[in-house]
């Protein structure tokens, strides 16, 4: 009982983020991708019940607001890591072996091409599309921090400050 | 700034305001502030700059509009993306004009107590010509400044959120003309005559395309600026947004007079955090300053422009998939006709144009036909940015007249084709990919093509958005093919069967290929499928999906046949059909291979040449790291 008030009373708290998103942007559902956009900051990634409250309060179907949902790779379903690894797979990357840095990550942090995000949800890891620092290539964006010209053990050092940093902050706690 | 009326913009004493403001300037400090000197900490070094300033009982300004007297003051400007990435952060130090590239925060307080007061350089922090490795001072001295031609670009210098510097640079006189001066008709036919072709790919002429949508009737038509740039291996849109973004406002402006349209919209991709933000910042001015918004230099005519983020998908450059997704829709294309110049977006008129497109309209507005017209091709007019990356000396932006060789481009613009090390060998050119996903590869015989719409068609290419990116030797041709497919395959919307399906099965095809399993029909089917996809898509996605793949089988038939009959991969880069084998003649026996192997498929005694167990052996490639006598072969 206890624990599905506490429920109850975050999510309320969550939906008046929600709402004010929803009331900025006029209930219009013609701006549902910057509302999706926004809502997807609060919660760093969209949820079944964020959905559905979406497109009930835009009087939409449901179907609606996830077909344009999963249409864009900016939006994801699934929990994200705390911190988000963009790396570039441009061409101008690519021919720069892109793949090396995904590989070297890939065996630090234990992913794969199908796991993406660490157990410990501090990590996602996500190939993207021409990042547009082509000059600087191979490119990686670490909580949107760009870093050109990376070779893995430029990526150990940013990687192992971090952690260190979590770790201190969860000492802190 | 504020004894300027809000209203009714007063260009010439704008203009004169800032003349004044900078005429009392000690010093400029120019510091590039594109996305790619940002990232290599440019912004940290103005800081420690400043710092260092502070110090030494100096005046540093960064924002002029800040205060009015600038007396003995050094202004540090941000510029847009001054192309040269490579060697950023970049700093111009005026009025000497010197050159510092690859500048730190340690080297803040030279800079300050050598440079700044004496006009001594430093030679440490000059450019080396990488051919030549002589130092050189000066932009003016550099090969890959020298041999451009900057038109739009040319104002990449100026500090992008100052409306005062763009004004002072005669912005928004091209605007002000054609909205109490021109009539609609006449702007149109003054762009059809200057040849004005559109920079996002298909070339299509922008002056036809206004008249189009100024003739479709309608009580509300809009300008889009499409800022979709979605090639990956392309950068030019979002360097003009972040560099010149008040030309961009002007070019829509006047295409807003040109066909009867009262609103814009600019399209841009969610990956340029930074072009957003100076697009709304320069919205933002412009209307503080009466530029944007009703009866606009009190000739009636009313404009107003918003930004919208795209949300990460590749088909919205494409103008119906566009014009969906600013509704809110899944970006999907429609069928043509009709025309977005005849129902576009929300059902009405609609003009579309791409970021460089626009931001060349008030040039040619300025300047006039003729001028716009002395420099690139009969047919293709004017000049054109190109993203100029991958295996090349000098890598960043470029923007050169139409007509330009590739010869010219990648030799001395871009310093010649470095190898994997990135060492300028000489002959290690390969091939140069053009367009993107859309495009296709231009080998060595055709260095000497002039590039323009209509050579590179020919040549089985297209100009796309003008990625160029030079591949040496070592590159894989099969496997860049292999790329885009994945890319295009990724990015299918998923309307039409043959490129939802058609790609998929290119892309199933093309695994086959590099991992070994082809057979003699691969090739042949995969060339139908590719020609399926091309004739059964909708959209420009799937029509030139196949692009890369098919241009790549024409130029390059016999990388491919060496997969596919011979299994082998005459790069190496192909790990599946890697062999690695060690040449006994070289091999000294020093074990470092055995020690690194981590399945234990070498063996061999000390000092004596060693083997690899095919059947163990799992092409990682670190014996071949290891080998300090270049003994391992064949991966």
């Amino acid at each position: 009982m206890q624990e599905s008030v506490e429920k109850t009373k975050a999510m309320v708290q969550h939906l008046a983020a929600v709402n004010a998103i929803l009331e900025k942007n006029e209930y219009d559902p013609g701006r549902l991708i910057p509302i999706l956009q926004e809502t997807q900051e609060v919660y760093k990634y969209l949820s079944r019940d964020v959905i559905s409250y979406l497109a009930t309060s835009l009087d939409v179907p449901v179907a609606h607001v996830y077909g344009v949902a999963t249409f864009y790779a900016h939006f994801s379903l699934e929990p994200k890591g705390k911190h988000i690894i963009r790396i570039c797979d441009g061409t101008a990357c690519h021919v720069k072996k892109s793949t090396g840095i995904q590989q070297h990550i890939y065996k630090r942090l234990g992913l794969n091409d199908d796991k993406r995000t660490t157990d410990d949800l501090l990590f996602t890891l996500e190939m993207v599309s021409c990042l547009g620092a082509c000059g600087l290539a191979p490119v990686v964006v670490i909580d949107e921090e760009v870093y050109g010209q990376v070779t893995p053990a430029m990526i150990d050092d940013i990687l192992d400050k971090i952690i260190a940093e979590e770790k201190n902050a969860k000492g802190e706690e | 700034m504020t004894n300027i009326p809000a209203k009714t913009p007063d260009l010439e004493k704008i203009a004169a305001h800032y003349k004044q403001q900078v005429a009392d300037l000690k010093r400029r400090v120019i510091i590039c502030g594109g996305t790619g000197c940002i990232a290599n900490g440019a912004l940290k070094v103005r800081d420690a700059i400043c710092a260092e300033m502070e110090k030494a009982g100096e005046k540093a300004v960064i924002d002029l509009m800040s205060h009015e007297d600038h007396s003995g003051e050094t202004y540090f400007s941000k510029s847009g993306c001054q192309g040269f990435c490579q060697v950023g952060p970049i700093l111009r130090i005026e009025p000497e004009g010197i050159f510092y590239c690859h500048v730190k925060p340690e080297d803040a307080a030279e800079i300050v107590n050598v440079t700044l007061k004496t006009g001594e350089i430093i030679d440490r922090l000059v450019y080396v010509d990488p051919v030549s490795k002589k130092p050189r001072r000066h932009e003016d001295e550099i090969t890959f400044y020298t041999r451009q031609n900057r038109v739009v670009l040319k104002n990449c210098l100026i500090e992008p959120d100052n409306i005062e510097e763009y004004i002072y640079n005669e912005g928004y006189k091209a605007a002000r003309k054609a909205l109490t001066e021109m009539s609609a008709e006449q702007i149109c036919q003054k762009i059809i005559d200057a040849g004005l072709r559109g920079r996002g790919g298909g070339g299509f002429p922008t002056g036809l395309k206004w008249k189009f949508t100024l003739a479709s009737k309608g009580d509300k038509k809009y300008v889009i600026c499409n800022g979709d740039e979605g090639d990956p291996g392309a950068f030019m849109d979002r360097s003009v947004m972040e560099g010149n973004p008040h030309a961009v406002l002007e070019g829509m402006m006047i295409a807003g007079k040109a066909v009867g349209a009262d609103e814009g919209v600019v399209y841009v991709r969610t990956e340029y955090p930074l072009a957003v933000q100076r697009m709304r910042n320069a919205i933002k001015a412009a209307e503080e300053r009466g530029l944007l918004g009703n009866n606009l230099f009190q000739s009636g005519f009313n404009f107003h422009v918003r930004v919208v983020e795209g949300a990460g998908a590749f088909v919205c450059g494409e103008e119906t998939a566009l014009m969906a997704s600013i509704e809110g829709k899944r970006g999907m294309p429609s069928p043509k006709p009709p025309f977005p110049a005849e129902r576009g977006l929300y059902g009405k008129p609609t003009v579309i144009n791409n970021v460089e497109t626009l931001a060349s309209i008030p040039y040619i507005m300025r300047k006039g036909v003729e001028v716009y017209r002395s420099v690139g091709t009969e047919k293709s007019p004017g000049t054109k940015t190109f993203a100029l990356t991958g295996h090349v000396a000098n890598t960043g932006l470029i923007e050169v007249p139409f007509g330009t060789t590739l010869r010219e481009i990648v030799y001395n613009i871009g310093g010649g084709v470095t190898d994997n090390a990135g060492h300028v060998t000489g002959e290690d050119f390969k091939a140069v990919q053009i367009g993107g996903p859309s495009g296709g590869c231009l080998t060595p015989d055709l260095l000497d093509l002039p590039l323009d719409f209509d050579s590179l068609k020919g040549a089985g290419a297209m100009v796309g958005s003008g990625g160029l990116v030079v591949m040496n030797k070592q590159t894989c041709m099969v496997s860049i093919a292999r790329f885009f497919m994945q890319f295009t395959q990724n990015e299918s919307c998923g309307k039409c069967v043959p490129c939802r399906e058609g790609t998929k099965q290119m892309l199933f095809l093309l695994d086959d290929i590099i991992n070994g399993r082809a057979n003699e029909d691969t090739l042949e089917l995969l060339e139908q499928t590719a020609k399926a996809v091309q004739l059964g898509s909708l959209c420009g996605l799937g029509k030139t999906a196949p692009n890369p793949v098919l241009s790549t089988l024409h130029n390059f038939r016999e990388e491919y046949e060496a997969h596919v009959y011979r299994k082998i991969c005459p790069t190496g880069e192909c790990k599946a059909l890697a062999r690695p084998e060690i040449d006994a003649a070289l091999c000294k026996g020093c074990t470092a291979c055995v020690r690194k192997c981590p399945v234990g498929a070498i063996t061999g005694k000390v000092k004596e040449a060693h083997v690899i167990d095919a059947d163990k052996c799992i092409k990682c490639g670190a014996c071949k790291a290891a080998c300090r006598f270049n003994a391992i072969t064949g991966i």
